[in-house]
């Protein structure tokens, strides 16, 4: 019955959720829109990985795939997962975010799942965007709503909530003689990752013996931590020097992505997962676009390189005058 | 039964193709190219400084400036967007003598999106 009540009501948030984007869809106000990811001169793209700095309207579809290592007597899996995260602005400066994920996990051994991850929302306000020195500051915070997501691909049936501090800094402001770096750009996040429990356990009947087992799935606080490394092209033709890019090279940033994850407790304290991604990445006026290859640092993060591809839509170009603008 | 999860996703598909259907002309405008161009070195003064943009401006609040390498404006102080072309900034310079000059620019969109920057070009 109580897990008849946990569908229904999630059920139901999905509904109030849908209600709730469909009016904001129809609300139009006629007032100007803000600018997206720019501090001064500087545009500062939707990275792949590495959760960005800024505040904005924006809509991003990711798709990725990579082959996952086994663990113990689990097998490796092929997992693919595509993901929707939506972003509003109720003020210029403070944004709210939802995200989903629907995953397709196709194991060496065992029958294929496939099924949606937990709900995922965010916090995050800007607490400082300076144009001069191109730097943004925000701090945020995520939440993973355990038991939204299916079992059988791995969401976890407790929530994890993550402070989080983001930068982002342009290298604008160097002298005349490292004028080929002022394209470069670095942004980054640092924050804590707490689960609301901290250990599961899980009971199972041993067919062989009769008994019932009991086993203990520790769940121990992590360290989010990551960068990028970006070279803007538009940044070098439009203010350093005009090399002579045409389309549509004169719109893509290069860039490094290294999201990393640490454990902090539990029986795992040091032990740190993540990826080194290269990539690129191209804006237009209303949509951008990117790819990233993602290659694990170390053999607990995996052995396989996987790939990372991005359809983002920039809401405040799109509707600058109603759904694209901050609601206060 | 169609449950509220597919409710949630056949919205989100809807607005994802409304969102193909908008006009391409919105957006910040950026840069396209310039005359001088940027980081150029020019054999005499031009008699202008343009900037072409990948989008129509607002003339009342885009602007565009001139200075030398002390900071001293040196434009003629009629920087405007171009009447019939109004993705074309475009200020006046009288006879510069050799030097490096920043054009400082600082536009609006035609949806109320702003953009700013400069460069610099060199006489010889």
């Amino acid at each position: 019955m109580s897990e008849a009540l946990s569908r229904r009501s999630i059920s139901a948030a999905w509904l109030w959720l849908s209600v709730g984007l469909s009016i904001s869809l129809i609300l139009l106000m006629p007032v100007y829109s803000y600018a997206h990811g720019l501090a001064g001169k500087r545009f500062f793209p939707t990275t792949l990985s590495v959760e960005d700095p800024f505040v904005s309207d924006e809509l991003s579809f990711l798709i990725s795939h990579i082959r996952e290592p086994g663990e113990g007597v689990e097998p490796a899996v092929n997992s693919t997962e595509i993901s929707l995260d939506y972003s509003k602005r109720i003020t210029p400066h403070f944004g709210i975010s939802i995200g989903e994920s629907f995953l397709h996990l196709n194991p060496d051994e065992g029958k294929s799942e496939s099924g949606f991850g937990n709900l995922e929302l965010g916090l995050k306000y800007q607490f400082l965007t300076n144009e001069e020195h191109e730097t943004i500051l925000s701090f945020g915070v995520d939440a993973e709503i355990g038991g939204t997501g299916a079992s059988r691909v791995g969401a976890d049936s407790f929530s994890t909530i993550s402070p989080l501090l983001f930068f982002g800094k342009g290298l604008g402001g160097l002298p005349e003689s490292v004028k080929f770096l002022r394209p470069l750009a670095f942004t980054g996040v640092i924050g804590p990752n707490f689960p609301t429990r901290s250990k599961n356990v899980i009971t199972t009947l041993n067919e062989a013996t009769g008994e019932i087992e009991q086993e203990v799935e520790r769940n121990p606080v992590t360290l989010t931590w990551g960068f990028s490394i970006q070279y803007n092209l538009q940044y070098l033709q439009s203010f350093v020097k005009d090399v002579g890019l045409g389309v549509p090279l004169n719109r893509m940033i290069v860039l490094v992505e290294f999201p990393f994850e640490t454990c902090l407790n539990r029986g795992c304290e040091g032990q740190t997962t993540g990826f080194v991604n290269p990539g690129i990445i191209w804006f237009g006026k209303s949509v951008q676009f990117g790819i990233e290859a993602q290659i694990p640092i170390n053999k607990r993060t995996g052995k396989n390189i996987g790939v990372l591809g991005l359809v983002h839509f920039f809401i405040d170009d799109l509707f600058p005058k109603s759904l694209g603008k901050p609601l206060f | 039964m169609v449950n509220s999860r597919q409710i949630f996703i056949a919205f989100v598909c809807a607005y994802v193709l409304s969102c193909l259907w908008i006009d391409e002309a919105k957006g910040h405008a950026f840069p396209a190219h310039s005359d001088p161009k940027v980081g150029a070195t020019v054999a005499s003064s031009p008699v202008s400084v343009r900037i072409w943009f990948d989008g129509d401006l607002e003339p009342v609040f885009s602007t565009i400036a001139v200075q030398d390498a002390s900071g001293k404006k040196v434009d003629k102080g009629n920087g405007r967007v171009n009447p019939s072309d109004a993705k074309l900034l475009e200020v006046s310079i009288p006879p510069l003598p050799a030097g490096t000059y920043r054009v400082i620019w600082n536009v609006v969109a035609r949806d109320g999106h702003r953009t700013m920057g400069d460069y610099t070009f060199v006489i010889k």
